[in-house]
């Protein structure tokens, strides 16, 4: 069945995204910038080797960044298999930070429906507040844009209270006019937040990619009045790229959308280079990783 | 008027980001340069020039007379043979200097030339500056490779030529002169518009910096009448001219009956064309490319918007949304986006124009911004329910002012779009290659951008049809007008 | 110069994939410096192997899409840079070749460095078939060049057949003069602090028939540009080439500036694709 894409031009949208990647961020907005990116931030882990006592450390260091900076405030959520999210959440107790978790077969969604519903009915039980899900590229690059909505709507439907963040997994659609489709698709069919990748993929959530979803967010908004939700994962590993990403939203969306709730930046790394960079426009000094603890 | 923009509470604003202006040196006094130096105009006039987001001076600049327009020829004609004697190689090593010493003082140039005319720092550092420099490498590279060029076997320079330039690109506007003629081994008397000549004067140090010879390029800041006494003093063999249609005018007819070879760049009133399968959010970026970049201070800005009455709505609403965040201010922060207006005079134009379109019935609207107190500033405007036989329809505006028409097919995108006395440059926005390439080839202008706006390069043409002028600059096409050819 | 320092001495590499390595055979022969200081004399230089050919194949083709995906104009500048670079180093080359050959090859690098944003006009163009359609032909580089170089001049000789095919946008594998190594192996210095990425310019020493024929029977070789001067050799790599139909071209050593620039654009021809396409015009 053929399907009628939007139309996107690349060379516009790169052209915007490097335009908008000279913003100068400097002093008070950057500090806000960053605590900003921090309240965003989904901390994350989702390693073969992921334990227990690492998943533990992880949430000591999401709910209080930098015991020194009081100012720093949460991370928005801490992402985990689902075999970790009762550890996470037990942990998480109390304070305010949400447990995500990936599901369907995470990265590559390879897996029955039956296998996906079930993988995700474990995480909420376990106690999941969130639920990350990928869409079947298998379905969308046959161009079966039917199934690929069928499924998130069932994956919806099974994760009951929990909200779902949809993977599209951008580096895999093909072009900027596949990545507006599959964010369309994902949206008709419930998504309360669409996110750009695994972070296992050869990209992510490159500016043009952001830019693209976030219009489409924006243009999906002004037809049905529905906030949906937007979370890049996978290559903003740096304060800088952090920044890059809220100006994207601002300058696309506007302000009121600066706020956790709305947006999202899945990571690991990053959460240090934010401090590191907090913290050299306190004291004027470049830093060291040595300078923050590592979990 | 009606319409504020509807403004939300800001929850994270940017910082002030100034450029730094404390490695910029700039002199108090420049006088004119002849000979490879600077010296006094004879009857030792000087007038300040001024920073027009501030309306203070910044440096004060000789105004050259009738007698140093002769003294200036006196000296390009002695220098023409020697100059263009030397091997071609040997020109192109002087433009590659040139080009080198330019990209070296880069950022310095791009602080004077927001300075001096107004444009953000962001423009002058990321387009202004870095284009000047590839058109000098561009036509270094041409010097010794005429005859390809040209295809010809022998060719030769014409001798003496008198460049005018505009106020809204100073510097990139001076390269395009100079390196072209240049490096067809001609000599050149390069006359800056009189609100912007700082950059063309820095450029005159390059020049002594690269050791160009003596004579080979002059540099005669003034007023108006300077300009029309070196179009009309003899001895020159050529003049080139960017400005408005109405001094090109008075130029072409001052040099009728005249062997003096003429190529004029003028202005325009482009047709930016919107299609229903358009790629829309990247169209919108390109109209506020296309009429707010550089404040609308371009010659090929895309002042009429034809849309396509199907998606007239949808493009006006994305449209509007998108003008509201653009930040207009202070030229020398890193995150302006729209600078000040150039001179009062300008200012004054605009808001004549504007106020003939309210009048005419059409529909303004214009962002709210908070302006500064000092300075000459226009806060970018949109005008729908616009006739094609408006004023803001049919005249110039050179300002952030865009008039918005509707068109049902392509047949009347293209008709509404040449039914113009100017014809420099339009916009094609569609997905269907086919379609962009026809309307293309229906356009009578001589710059068509497909899917973007505003885009330049030292090898791609540039230059109008009817009253936007005549002769190219840019690529091959541009050393014709340098040049004549022998055999 | 004091008679008592003691010298420290350069080893000579090759230059391959921006790196200076020795020859994986671990071979080495012999060059002589010219001069009458304590460098001159009898100095040793790797004996590339057909595996170091090899290799800087590969280092080539590798670097091919990022060099020529970068603009015209930026290869335009780094070529100038080269020129800088090979200017400021003038006396260092000119100690193994001579001062007239070095300005020389200077000037070439300025002149193709100016080509690299121009053939294409030149030799390129739109198509005014009769259909309604836009048609243009465009030349693009061929791919992984390798040159002979010539034994002399052997610092111009050498810069003559590489510049073409570098402005075209092509990778180049060069196997320098047998008798006169030293000059492209210090040019290959030079290049290595320029902007020339890693891989575009690969620069090997050694015995010449035996490199040129593993270079000129690489079948991922592209074209051979053969300025070595001897008959021979020149025709057994038009057999090589016969195999996969590389592009060949044999001229002479490049004696002069003039003769360097005199048929340039039949030099960048010579090691570039002509592309035509089409497109219809009509909505």
């Amino acid at each position: 069945m053929s399907r009628r894409l939007g139309h996107v031009d690349r060379v516009g949208v790169e052209e915007r995204v490097a335009q908008l990647g000279t913003r100068s961020i400097k002093t008070t907005a950057k500090q806000q910038g960053i605590r900003l990116a921090v309240s965003m931030v989904d901390l994350t882990t989702l390693e073969g080797a992921d334990t227990p006592g690492k998943v533990r450390n992880l949430c000591a260091k999401g709910v209080c960044p930098a015991p020194n900076i009081p100012e720093i405030p949460s991370v928005a959520a801490i992402c985990v298999y689902p075999s970790l999210v009762a550890t996470a959440r037990a942990a998480l107790q109390g304070s305010g930070v949400k447990t995500a978790s990936v599901a369907t077969g995470f990265p590559a969604g390879q897996v029955s429906l039956e296998a996906k519903l079930r993988d995700t009915e474990d995480a909420v039980a376990a106690g999941a507040d969130e639920i990350d899900m990928v869409i079947s590229r298998e379905a969308f690059l046959a161009g079966d844009d039917a199934r690929v909505q069928q499924e998130i709507a069932r994956i919806k439907d099974a994760c009951g209270e929990a909200h779902l963040k949809v993977i599209l997994e951008t580096a895999e659609l093909g072009s900027y006019d596949h990545i507006r489709h599959a964010s369309m698709l994902a949206m008709e069919a419930g998504a309360d937040f669409i996110k750009t990748s695994t972070g296992k993929a050869s990209s992510g959530a490159t500016p043009g990619v952001c830019l693209v979803m976030l219009e489409a967010i924006r243009d999906y908004g002004d037809r049905t009045g529905r906030v949906v939700g937007f979370k890049a994962a996978g290559g903003v590993s740096t304060s800088k790229e952090a920044l890059k990403r809220l100006v994207l939203v601002k300058e696309t969306l506007g302000d009121e959308w600066l706020t956790p709730d709305r947006i999202r930046i899945g990571a690991s790394s990053l959460l240090n280079d934010l401090l590191l960079q907090y913290a050299k426009t306190e004291t004027g000094r470049y830093g060291r990783p040595e300078d923050f603890s590592k979990e | 008027m009606t319409t504020e923009q509807q403004r939300t509470s800001i929850v994270w604003d940017y910082a002030p980001a100034p450029e730094a202006t404390d490695h910029v040196r700039l002199a108090d006094r420049y006088g004119i340069f002849i000979d490879g130096a600077f010296r006094d105009p004879a009857e030792s006039r000087y007038e300040p020039t001024l920073n027009p987001a501030t309306e203070q001076p910044i440096a004060e600049i000789a105004w050259a007379g009738a007698a140093d327009v002769t003294a200036a020829i006196d000296s390009a004609r002695a220098a023409q043979p020697k100059w263009a004697a030397l091997p071609d190689r040997d020109r192109a090593k002087y433009l590659f200097r040139i080009a080198r010493l330019i990209q070296e003082r880069a950022r310095e140039l791009a602080v004077v030339e927001t300075l001096d005319g107004g444009k953000p720092l962001r423009e002058s550092r990321d387009v202004d500056i870095p284009l000047a420099a590839a058109h000098f490498f561009h036509y270094a590279g041409w010097a010794d490779k005429l005859r390809y060029g040209v295809n010809a076997r022998e060719v030769a320079p014409l001798g003496v030529v008198g460049q005018i330039v505009p106020w809204n690109f100073p510097l990139l506007m001076a390269a395009w002169k100079l390196a072209p003629a240049l490096a067809c081994g001609n000599t050149a008397i390069l006359k800056p518009a009189e609100t912007t000549p700082l950059t063309a004067l820095l450029l005159a140090e390059i020049c002594q910096e690269a050791e160009l010879p003596e004579g080979v390029v002059s540099v005669l800041p003034g007023g108006g009448d300077t300009g029309a006494t070196l179009v009309r003093a003899p001895g020159i063999d050529k003049i080139a001219f960017t400005g408005s249609t109405a001094v090109g005018r008075d130029i072409q007819a001052a040099l009728a009956g005249r062997p003096t070879s003429l190529t004029l760049e003028l202005g325009g009133k482009s047709a930016n064309i919107v299609f229903e399968d358009a790629a829309l959010d990247q169209a919108v970026e390109g109209i506020v490319n296309g009429i707010f970049f550089n404040q609308g201070h371009v010659c090929c800005a895309g002042s009429r918007l034809l849309i396509q009455e199907s998606v007239l709505d949808e493009v006006i609403a994305k449209l509007w949304r998108r003008m509201g965040r653009l930040r207009v201010g202070d030229p020398l922060d890193k995150n302006t986006d729209v600078g000040a207006i150039n001179s009062a005079e300008q200012l004054q134009r605009i808001e004549t124009l504007v106020a003939a379109g309210e009048g005419e019935g059409a529909h303004r609207r214009t962002i709210a911004c908070d302006l500064p107190e000092h300075g000459y500033w226009f806060a970018p405007t949109l005008f729908t329910d616009v006739s094609p036989a408006h004023r803001i329809a049919v005249e110039e505006i050179f300002g952030p002012v865009v008039s918005v028409l509707s068109f049902r097919t392509q047949a009347e995108a293209i008709e509404k779009a040449n039914n113009s006395r100017y014809g420099l440059a339009a916009g094609i926005w569609t997905d269907k290659g086919a379609k962009a390439f026809e309307v293309a080839n229906a356009l009578r202008a001589g710059v068509v951008w497909q899917n973007t706006y505003n885009h330049f390069d030292p090898t791609a043409a540039f230059g109008g049809y009817k009253e936007s002028g005549f002769g190219r600059e840019g690529g091959p096409a541009g050393l014709r007008p340098y040049l004549k050819v022998v055999r | 110069m004091s008679a008592s320092r003691i010298s420290v001495r350069k080893t000579y590499k090759l230059w391959i994939g921006g790196a200076f390595v020795r020859s994986e055979s671990g071979r080495h022969d012999h060059a002589t410096r010219p001069g009458t200081n304590g460098d001159a004399g009898q100095v040793n230089i790797p004996r590339a192997s057909r595996k170091d050919v090899r290799d800087a194949v590969a280092a080539a083709r590798k670097a091919f899409g990022p060099w020529s995906a970068r603009t015209a104009y930026n290869r335009g500048q780094i070529l100038y840079r080269a020129a800088e670079a090979l200017e400021s180093r003038r006396d260092q080359l000119a100690a193994v070749a001579d001062a007239a050959q070095v300005d020389a090859a200077v000037d070439v690098l300025v002149h193709y460095a100016g080509w690299t944003d121009k053939f294409q006009a030149v030799l390129g163009g739109i198509n005014p078939v009769a259909a309604p359609f836009l048609s243009f032909s465009l030349p693009e580089p061929t791919g992984v060049v390798g040159v002979v170089a010539p034994d002399a001049p052997e610092l111009l000789g050498l810069v003559a057949e590489i510049a073409p095919a570098l402005a075209a946008g092509n990778t180049v594998v060069a196997i320098l003069s047998e008798a006169q190594p030293l000059a492209g192996l210090d040019l290959a210095e030079v290049l290595g602090v320029s902007d020339i990425p890693g891989g575009v310019v690969n620069l090997l020493s050694g015995r010449r028939t035996e490199l040129a024929t593993a270079l000129g029977a690489h079948r991922d070789l592209n074209a051979i540009v053969d300025a070595g001067g001897d008959a021979e050799l020149g025709a057994e790599l038009d057999r090589l080439a016969a195999e996969t139909i590389k592009r060949a071209r044999h001229g002479d050593a490049v004696a002069s500036y003039e003769m360097a620039v005199a048929d340039a654009l039949e030099r960048i021809d010579a090691v570039t694709e002509l592309k035509t396409a089409w497109h219809p015009v009509g909505a």
